[in-house]
């Protein structure tokens, strides 16, 4: 195995389009060593983004915030202005395994990792994120949710790295929340997920939502029945009930170790209808 | 296959080794520098017995490479005593019987050590959640958690 | 040796009892402590196992010849490499555990196993060893496995008790009690049936099984591993490789965990395999997942009971029939199963009925009171439930059937002074038992009973010139052990628990010593090092004569000196341990004790347990909000340790009730071999975890010791249940009670 550990964004682009065999991005490496660890992962090159100085910045852009790649999810939780604009997003991520793997994980990583069950994707999906794809072609923008394209497979093409995530700027009256259900309090892959994003107007209805469930499909799965059932209401109890029927009804996951699939269409309503009181509380909504 | 050289800081002290792209640091520490203080329960960040901190951070040394450590500053269970005076926490952990067999014991010290770096004052709560990825199987962590609580207290005395 | 005399009016004792420091503590703050895979030797190879990737296959051939030609390959071995020697039964099921022969029984079955100069390069050579498996039909669940037409793991393994017609995977049948369960059924005003089931646990020790193994051409050998019980190595990898036990020298390392699942061997036959092959040391360390695929767990189970009870509480019959799979090999702890179930009560008519039972599974270790707490499971959970439907309070009902002093046990024996109704007493005064429950909250509670083991044990104690002392034990100080010894050496000696130093002895340096295990270390290890130490106040007080030239019988060892006693003895200056030892080489040579026992009348130890609990009645999920562990110590002799005893068994058993379960697919292969999906307790899922320790004296130990490490596992898995039964207005039945199920059962009610 070959360990690489470029400066530069360009010099990380040219070695993993260069690359002979397979190459493997390491930003945090909390998923990558652990398949190595398990022989389910053989590199034949690891390519360390984090000495590449721009990856590693979180800063403030057109209003809403570029989380580089090569950002820890505790770095997220200690920026205060980033978590006070997205809450939900940053406590999907700082939910992301231990405190030892919160030193490490990245939410590129977790994105790109493209479990159904990732923590932070969800919310990222809600929030509208989009990946900044760098490669041989140059740099492109997608949807964070263009990015998984099934268990462990990405949409990126040969010599692509998401470089950054943005998160977009916040309307006035906004607020985002994320909950899982796992069977410990800590420590455990999603059951089920489910990011909620959503704005009110000054009444306190709801001018745009959007819900996104992880662990209930082969993708983490974005439900505009469960945003329509939202929007124009006070997210008062008829609608969040509307809302987490959606929910359910969007749910297709399967039985797995981790949990049934009967079980994760019941969760996926009642964590939704959990997670859309937080995000409206957030929002500054009536309780 | 060619070794990768690497520079770095354990405990204060400038290191240097070679090791394999694909030996972890926890690897390097044990196999290598003869730190075996750091202990694998897993191998896949799931229990924290191999905890250390690289600039200041904690990390599962499991789940890093060797190669990653090159001018970082890690610290390891070694570097916890300064000489013959135990930390607090080490100390603590003695008086409180906070072990029974003691293998997760350097994991769990590493991570409480980091726990009170960044939050002097913790909540029994905040203290079982920052040390949730550590995995003790003997003691239940009453008495870890009571051990980590008085450490706390006596350090926010001292200072 | 008994209960000391001057124990009946409260022993006045120095040491034992305080909270001193332990004497390993600083090794094991500072990491300098060395377990199992810190052990390195010149060049030393490594070691690595081929495992089996389906539940039952015929091996049908083996091809190493590419592993073996592979640059840095030194040896490879399978069965084959294996002497051909006698082997009895237990022992050759250990063997064929370790190193598969005609059949692969389970995933991760080990089939072969490469030395080499690297880790990389021995993970190379396994991919390189061909494997020829003929995939067999496979069964899995206990009840599954009994079926007459389930697929057999063995011909002719059924001892002679089983009925006819009984499937060949039952191999084993157990029947305890006395009285008539019809009859006593008859009497009852309720009359209860149900069918609980256990999923199978493992042990979980964080430190995976490690070794070194150095083999000479000379037939000399050594072994460094961690295990509760070196001597146990030593006997069984002799017979394996047909060594004679004095050629192997076994050292136990600290361990780092074990809870029964080091009380056998895995890789330490192998690493001594391909030492002998290669010529070199060879070191081998299991994966985590090696760990779960491939040792302990414990039995899963499937247990009926009738349990009949008056209106007033009164259980006028116990009936039990315990199924219990312990994995590939015969030997699940049904028989302790069937012995506990219901020990804790005096009942007029009881009878259990044990069956074991082989399934594809790894073969089962020792876990913590083995068998016992899936049988207190279904008895506490019945008699839970069977109160509750009579309106009873659940404690009294277990008072009113408590055994006491003199009742005769459902296993046979009659009981001595015992601890079971203190704990209860104290259970019902204590603040927990009143306190206010809120909504989806629910209480319960449950007792449990371990036997506890003596068995055979060596100690040394040396007196040094300087005046201070060592312990030599051979049992591995698996949570402060050396620390206990120290103590009863420095209490029986009269001198300062620093002055004593206890050390863990290879198996050359010391007579035999069972494994540490039955929680008989503190009570028989603790027995010995008071003879030895009485054995050495002997010699010292002989000392003391000379000097004086008095007689032996007119000296007393009294506060750490020798003293003249009696009225011809004359008026002479104290002479204490240390005065002693300065003069030891001119009254006659150094100054030892020793003894040698098989320690006999070790106390069976009762708990009650108290939890309660919060479900969340949309997802099923359970919170410990509160737990108090009532046990009855016997003397504690370091109540720290007593205490860490009482709540790392209670929490170990709040995984088994909770979320640690074996998953296994359609396939037989086992789904979550890892800490991420075997989920144990981590620290925020718990609350502290309150202890009451008792201390109703053993009579069988001059201290009044009882084993403490075992009966704490017994209780939860009952009392959580009872606990989330009552919060979730559901009768729990079915482990683990993981939300999924949880939920279902408050739905389906």
């Amino acid at each position: 195995m070959n360990y690489q550990a470029p400066t530069s964004l360009d010099a990380a682009v040219d070695i993993l389009a260069g690359a002979k065999g397979d190459c493997r991005i390491l930003a945090g490496g909390t998923d990558l060593l652990v398949r190595m660890h398990s022989d389910m992962a053989e590199p034949d090159t690891v390519l360390d983004i984090k000495r590449i100085d721009s990856l590693r910045a979180i800063s403030q852009e057109d209003g809403g915030w570029r989380i580089g790649a090569a950002v820890s999810a505790a770095e997220m939780g200690e920026n205060a202005d980033l978590v006070a604009d997205w809450p939900g997003v940053v406590e999907a991520a700082n939910l992301i395994g231990s405190t030892q793997i919160q030193g490490r994980c990245t939410i590129a990583g977790n994105l790109c990792n493209a479990s159904p069950a990732a923590d932070s994707v969800p919310a990222l999906v809600a929030a509208e994120a989009k990946a900044r794809i760098a490669g041989p072609d140059g740099i492109r923008d997608i949807p964070v949710e263009d990015v998984p394209e099934g268990p462990g497979k990405t949409s990126l093409k040969p010599g692509e790295l998401v470089a950054s995530i943005f998160l977009p700027s916040r309307p006035e009256r906004s607020g985002d929340a994320y909950l899982r259900f796992i069977p410990r309090t800590e420590m455990d892959i999603a059951v089920v997920g489910c990011g909620v994003s959503l704005t009110l107007d000054a009444s306190g209805n709801c001018v745009a939502a959007r819900v996104a469930l992880g662990a209930v499909a082969p993708t983490v799965i974005v439900v505009p029945e469960a945003a329509e059932a939202l929007v124009g209401t006070s997210v008062d109890e008829d609608a969040l009930t509307k809302m987490a029927a959606a929910c359910s009804e969007a749910a297709k996951p399967i039985d797995d170790k981790r949990g049934t699939a009967e079980y994760r269409v019941h969760m996926a309503g009642v964590l939704a209808r959990r997670a859309a009181v937080i995000a409206k509380k957030r929002a500054g909504g009536a309780a | 296959m060619s070794m990768i050289h690497v520079t770095t800081t354990i405990n204060g002290v400038a290191q240097e080794y070679l090791c394999e792209a694909d030996e972890t640091l926890l690897d390097v520490l044990r196999d290598r520098l003869g730190m075996t203080g750091s202990k694998e329960g897993c191998g896949t960040g799931d229990c924290g017995a191999c905890s250390v901190t690289v600039d200041d951070r904690l990390v599962c040394s499991c789940l890093m490479l060797g190669a990653e450590a090159e001018g970082r500053k890690v610290e390891t269970i070694e570097g916890m005593a300064e000489g013959e005076t135990l930390h607090p926490l080490q100390r603590k952990f003695i008086e409180h019987a906070a072990l029974q067999c003691g293998i997760c014991t350097p994991g769990i010290l590493v991570a409480a050590k980091s726990l009170l770096e960044h939050n002097p004052n913790p909540t029994e709560e905040e203290a079982r959640y920052w040390l949730a990825g550590n995995l003790c199987r003997c003691t239940g962590y009453d008495k870890i958690i009571r051990a980590v609580m008085a450490a706390a207290e006596e350090m926010r005395e001292a200072s | 040796m008994a209960l000391d005399a001057k124990m009946d009016g409260k022993l006045d004792f120095k040491v034992v009892g305080t909270r001193v420091n332990r004497p390993d503590g600083i090794d094991k703050v500072t990491g300098r402590a060395r377990f199992g895979a810190d052990m390195t030797a010149p060049g030393m190879l490594v070691g690595k196992v081929l495992r089996s990737p389906h539940a039952h296959a015929k091996i049908k051939s083996i091809d190493t010849s590419a592993a073996e030609a592979l640059e840095g390959v030194l040896a490879v071995v399978t069965r084959a490499d294996f002497p051909e020697v006698e082997l009895d039964e237990g022992t050759w099921d250990v063997l064929d555990n370790c190193m598969a022969g005609e059949k692969a029984l389970y995933d991760g079955h080990a089939v072969a196993a490469v030395a080499a100069a690297s880790e990389s390069v021995a993970k190379k050579a396994l991919k390189l060893i061909k494997v020829d498996y003929e995939p067999l039909p496979h069964v899995i669940a206990v009840d599954d496995a009994m079926k007459a037409d389930a697929p057999a793991l063995h011909d002719g393994r059924q001892v002679e008790n089983v009925p006819e017609g009984m499937g060949a995977n039952v191999v084993a049948r157990y029947e305890f009690g006395h009285g008539d369960i019809e009859a006593g059924l008859g009497k009852a005003d309720k009359v209860l049936e149900r069918t609980y089931k256990t999923e199978a646990t493992h042990q979980g020790y964080i430190e995976p099984h490690a070794c070194l193994a150095q083999v000479g051409s000379d037939g000399q050998a050594d072994l460094w591993c961690c295990t509760q019980g070196q001597y146990m190595v030593r006997d069984t990898c002799a017979a394996i490789m047909g060594l004679s036990q004095s050629r192997l020298k076994v050292t136990a390392s600290e361990i780092g965990g074990g809870f029964g699942g080091k009380t056998t061997v895995f890789i330490e036959p192998v690493a001594l395999a391909l030492s002998k092959k290669s010529g070199r040391p060879v070191k081998m360390v299991m994966s985590r997942s090696e760990v779960l695929r491939a040792t302990g767990p414990t039995a899963s189970s499937s247990i009926d009971i009738r349990l009949g009870m008056t209106e007033d509480g009164q259980i006028t019959a116990g009936f039990a029939e315990l199924r219990y799979q312990g994995g590939a090999y015969p030997g699940s702890p049904v028989e302790f199963g069937s012995m506990s179930a219901f020990a804790p009560y005096d009942l007029e008519n009881v009878k259990t009925v044990g069956w074991d039972v082989v399934a594809n599974r790894p073969k089962q270790a020792a876990y913590r009171a083995p068998g016992a707490p899936m049988a207190a499971f279904a008895v506490e959970s019945a008699i839970d439930e069977l109160a509750k439907g009579l309106g009873l309070d659940p404690l009294e009902v277990r008072l009113k059937n408590a055994a006491r002093e003199g009742t005769k046990a459902a296993y046979g024996v009659t009981y001595p002074a015992i601890g079971l109704e203190a704990t209860l007493r104290t259970a019902k005064d204590h603040p927990h038992w009143t306190a206010p429950l809120g909504e989806n909250q629910g209480r319960g509670v449950a007792c449990g009973f371990w036997f506890n083991f003596g068995g055979n044990t060596c100690v040394t104690l040396n007196v040094t010139p300087d005046g201070t002392v060592n312990v030599i034990e051979g049992n591995p100080d698996i949570g402060g052990s050396r620390a206990s010894m120290s103590m009863m050496a420095a209490e029986e000696l009269g001198v300062p628990y620093e002055r004593v130093r206890t050390v863990i002895a290879d198996t050359a340096s010391l007579g035999l010593n069972d494994v540490t295990d039955g929680s008989r270390v503190t009570f028989a290890v603790g027995l010995a090092t008071i003879e030895a130490a009485r054995a050495a106040k002997r010699e010292m007080c002989k000392r003391a004569a000379m000097v004086w030239g008095i007689d032996e019988e007119a000296v007393v060892w009294e506060d750490g000196a020798a003293r003249p006693s009696g009225p011809n003895a004359g008026k002479h200056d104290p002479m204490t341990l240390a005065d002693i030892a300065a003069i030891a080489s001119n009254t006659g040579g150094p100054i030892a004790g020793h003894s040698e026992i098989n320690a006999e009348g070790a106390g069976v130890s009762f708990a009650t347990h108290m939890v309660d609990t919060e479900v969340d009645p949309e997802s099923g999920a359970v919170k410990i909000l509160r737990y108090t562990v009532f046990q009855d110590a016997g003397k504690a002799v370091h109540p720290d340790y007593v205490e860490g005893q009482f709540q790392g068994g209670a929490v170990q058993g709040i995984g088994w009730a909770l979320n640690e379960a074996y998953i296994y697919g359609e396939d037989g292969v086992l789904q979550n071999p890892g800490f991420l999906d075997y989920r144990v307790p981590v620290a925020s899922d718990l609350p502290m975890i309150d202890t009451v320790i008792l201390e109703i004296p053993n009579p069988g130990h001059p201290y009044g010791v009882r084993g403490v490490g075992e009966t704490s596992i017994v209780p939860p898995l009952a009392a959580i249940a009872n606990s989330v039964s009552a919060a979730a207005g559901v009768r729990m039945t079915s482990l683990p009670m993981s939300p999924p199920k949880v939920l279902k059962a408050i739905q389906t009610g």
